[in-house]
């Protein structure tokens, strides 16, 4: 396409981590190396062999939302909703800064309103098909968190929910910023997931790549010689796009940056000797953008923490990049992984490491192998102006996602 | 240039029919596969009717290892994928499969495989903590359902933009569109894009009990859904799916494909009114059909068909009728109107591409699917909603629309490509 696209701006946020219940929580916490990983304490998890979680824990729905939405949503609705409450006032946007159809909301999750619906089966095969909660057949479904932010908050314009396991986060920003190129000035994004009842967590446990350690520290080490799996995690983030022509006309107060490039791709199906596809969804998204490798400050890896997967993403990476061309970095150690609300939460990071001009670090990670080739930031954030990020995620089954952010300078 | 999106392969199962031929002839004939729910003792349910498909997957080709993999649902869109795959006469190991991609709907996803896999690890729903000891290694698959568009690419080994597009009951149509704006934008060429359902399981059945939104006309299975029809009192859940290879029009013509229609305009809002009521001016929905309209570069006077939502609840079809006043002014009384899921039930997120599937084939042949059961219509029902008997038109533009929890809207216009199929 050679006709100029208006840029799609990220104005908004509201974030809720385990390490921190909002934006400027989780940042503090991850520049101190704050860890949100603890022992699962939402029921009694000794009989299983996984044990460790990052939980929301010092955090009351309660306190942010009207008590009738409690009993018709999950958990991970309710994080959907504060945080996009939290996005919009951090954007300011109001009532009238635009019409009706000019606000759209696109969100993603892994497994919709799980623990509600475990609750409500529990309730159909013990009690009987009347015992059923009137609110099942909206609390569950993957469209949820979608349907109520556009409830709650007058969006009338285009809506969609994106599932595509831990990629889907980057996948709902992408399609936000596809919407605002289409015509919809303003955008609601982003991807929140929960699953810490005892059903959704040995489904977690039955994808086979959690990781049994016991120790919180030690237990999600992402490129490390001794990456043995992941610590599933919840929570997410939901951001407020929009038009640089919107921004601009009703005077946005935050500019955090902007999303210039976004593409995704699909793994070759098991067995096939190509290439797995996530440099080509990383060279995609740059393409997109109108930039190369070199003009990207650090990388905000992946990082599954399952080795295999890590020894690809880092031969993806010092692929395009060089060896030890880039910085790389994955604050999820201190998070878990959030499934669709990894992906926004790292391009959260990725903004304020631009405002900041520091590169948090992986914190655990301390042992990565020669042949990695990947300049991995450890230990301590890393100081200087960093004005430009390439996000990664990978979903299970082959999905892979990139998404490109880069500094607005002010005007 | 603006690329062109048309359709060029079709696949669908449905209740009543196990393949795209079955599906035509079922919906011309105005017959009905609504049943007797058979698929478990429905007794102590408040509805007790379905439209299920006889579908059987060893017939279907699918090997021992993927029936035990993929749920029901996932079995549907990779047999509908395939079917429609080889109706395009691609060939798929021509092309870069970086260029090819997946769009798949669906509502409620593995609910079945998540409803069998409970039982087990809860015995039979006595234990809220439950036994870690007998899970499936599949269990992952039903708990992210993404698994389903992965299953999909995997048929042709796509490689481009995959997704799954969740949007409850618009799900099929949403994906559709979703996969028109990836081939626009030049994404990728080619999409296999529609949405499947497979929701007749006792959670589903029961979560709609609870809010009376499908019918209790227990005692006539056959004539439960009854779209328009002054008797009528809510859907017939039934399950099936749709897919499409849809191609950059280029590409389709360049390679002499046979082209059903060319898809010229979707459009999808939010009605922020109720997560399940709507609002009786169909405002949004009316928004949406004229959004629609416009990308089409078309006027109201040009829709020759409306494909209506029509699922059979009384809020819904006055909803409708108001969004066709609202948005077509006078033409919407002169444009026919009808539902198949009349015929076919309302499978949820999969019935929107189905739909798409009966618009294509209304194009095709010349020919209107009727409004089955329609005997007297609703008063506030006051449309053309093509009662009961298929009608012959040459149909150039066609409307569908879908409505669906959450409040999404959808709408999107087929055009008639030049050349039919000798």
């Amino acid at each position: 396409m050679t006709r100029q696209r208006e840029a799609v701006l990220v104005t908004g946020i509201g974030l809720l981590a385990p390490n921190g219940a909002g934006l400027e929580r989780y940042w503090a916490a991850v520049l101190e190396g704050r860890s949100g990983i603890g022992e699962l304490t939402r029921f009694d998890a000794a009989r299983y062999p996984v044990r460790l979680a990052g939980q929301i824990d010092a955090f009351d729905a309660a306190e942010h939302l009207p008590s009738r939405l409690l009993p018709q949503t999950d958990v991970s609705t309710r994080y959907a909703l504060v945080a996009a409450d939290w996005a919009l006032a951090d954007a300011k946007i109001g009532t009238d800064d635009f019409d009706d159809y000019e606000k759209g909301v696109v969100t993603a999750n892994a497994s919709g309103g799980f623990e509600f619906t475990h609750r409500e089966f529990h309730k159909l095969w013990s009690q009987g098909p009347g015992a059923v909660s009137v609110y099942e057949s909206y609390a569950w479904f993957y469209a949820v968190n979608t349907g109520q932010i556009s409830l709650r908050n007058g969006l009338r314009g285009p809506g969609s929910a994106l599932v595509a396991e831990q990629a889907g986060g980057l996948d709902a920003l992408g399609h936000a910023r596809r919407t605002v190129l289409r015509g919809t000035p303003m955008v609601v994004t982003g991807g929140v997931d929960s699953a810490l009842d005892p059903w959704g967590w040995v489904a977690q446990i039955s994808g086979g790549r959690l990781s049994t350690a016991t120790d919180p520290s030690r237990a999600y080490l992402p490129f490390d010689a001794h990456a043995r799996g992941y610590v599933p995690g919840e929570g997410g983030a939901i951001l407020v796009v929009e038009s640089a022509g919107a921004a601009a006309r009703r005077g946005a107060p935050h500019v955090y940056g902007e999303i210039a490039g976004y593409a995704t791709t699909f793994d070759p199906p098991p067995g096939s000797p190509r290439p797995p596809g996530l440099r080509r969804a990383a060279e995609l998204a740059l393409a997109d953008a109108g930039m190369a490798p070199d003009d990207i400050d650090v990388v905000f890896a992946d990082a599954s923490g399952v080795p295999d997967l890590d020894r690809a993403e880092a031969e993806a990476v010092s692929g395009l990049f060089g060896p030890r061309g880039v910085p790389v970095t994955a604050p999820k150690t201190l998070t878990g992984r959030l499934y669709a609300g990894g992906g926004p939460v790292d391009v959260c990071a990725a903004l304020l490491s631009f405002r900041d001009a520091v590169i948090p670090p992986t914190a655990g990670t301390t042992e990565v192998p020669e042949d990695y080739r990947i300049d991995l930031v450890r230990g301590a954030p890393r100081p200087g102006p960093v004005s430009s990020a390439l996000v990664l995620a990978r979903g299970k089954w082959g999905f892979n996602s990139a998404v490109v952010v880069r500094a607005v300078p002010a005007p | 240039m603006t690329r062109r999106v048309v359709i060029t392969g079709i696949g669908v199962r449905t209740p009543g029919g196990d393949g795209t031929k079955a599906f035509w002839k079922l919906l011309t004939s105005g017959r009905t596969a609504t049943r007797r729910l058979s698929f478990f003792d429905p007794s102590r349910y408040r509805s007790q009717v379905a439209a299920e498909a006889d579908f059987d997957p060893v017939h279907e080709g699918l090997s021992p290892l993927e029936i035990r993999r993929m749920d029901r649902a996932s079995q549907f869109a990779v047999v509908c994928a395939r079917d429609a795959i080889s109706d395009s006469g691609l060939q798929f190991e021509t092309f870069d499969p970086g260029r090819v991609g997946v769009s798949l709907g669906s509502a409620v996803a593995a609910a079945t495989s998540l409803e069998q896999e409970y039982l087990v690890l809860s015995d039979s729903g006595r234990n809220w903590l439950v036994d870690h000891a007998s899970l499936s290694p599949h269990m992952f698959d039903y708990l992210a359902p993404s698994a389903m568009p992965a299953e999909v690419a995997w048929t042709v080994a796509a490689e481009g933009p995959v997704t799954m597009v969740s949007n409850g009951c618009t799900s099929g149509i949403d994906s559709v569109g979703h996969a028109c704006q990836v081939i626009r934008e030049g994404s990728a060429d080619v999409m296999l894009a529609g949405a499947s359902d497979t929701p007749i399981t006792p959670i589903v059945v029961a979560s709609f009990d609870a809010i009376k939104a499908t019918t209790a006309r227990n005692d006539d299975p056959e004539h439960a859904s009854r779209p328009f029809d002054r008797t009528r009192n809510g859907f017939v859940l039934a399950e099936g799916a749709a897919m499409f290879v849809l191609e950059d029009h280029e590409h389709a013509r360049r390679r002499g494909a046979h082209i059903y229609a060319e898809i010229t305009g979707y459009a999808a809002r939010c009605n922020a009114y109720h997560m399940t009521g709507l609002k009786p001016d169909g405002r949004e929905m009316a928004e949406a059909i004229r959004v629609a309209l416009d990308e089409s570069r078309i006027d109201p006077t040009d829709i020759d068909y409306i494909n209506a939502h029509g699922s059979g609840t009384k809020q819904n079809d006055r909803h409708e009728t108001a969004a066709y006043k609202r948005s077509l002014g006078a033409h919407a009384y002169r444009a026919p109107v009808s539902s198949i899921k009349s015929m076919v039930g309302h499978s949820l997120g999969a019935i929107g591409s189905i739909e798409i599937a009966a618009c294509a084939l209304a194009i095709e042949n010349g020919v209107i699917p009727p409004t089955a059961n329609l005997h007297e219509a609703d008063p506030e029902c006051d449309l053309d909603y093509v009662p009961r008997t298929a009608r012959e038109k040459h149909l150039r533009s066609v409307l569908t629309v879908g409505s669906g929890f959450g409040g999404f809207q959808s709408a999107m216009v087929l055009r008639q490509a030049g050349g039919a199929r000798a």
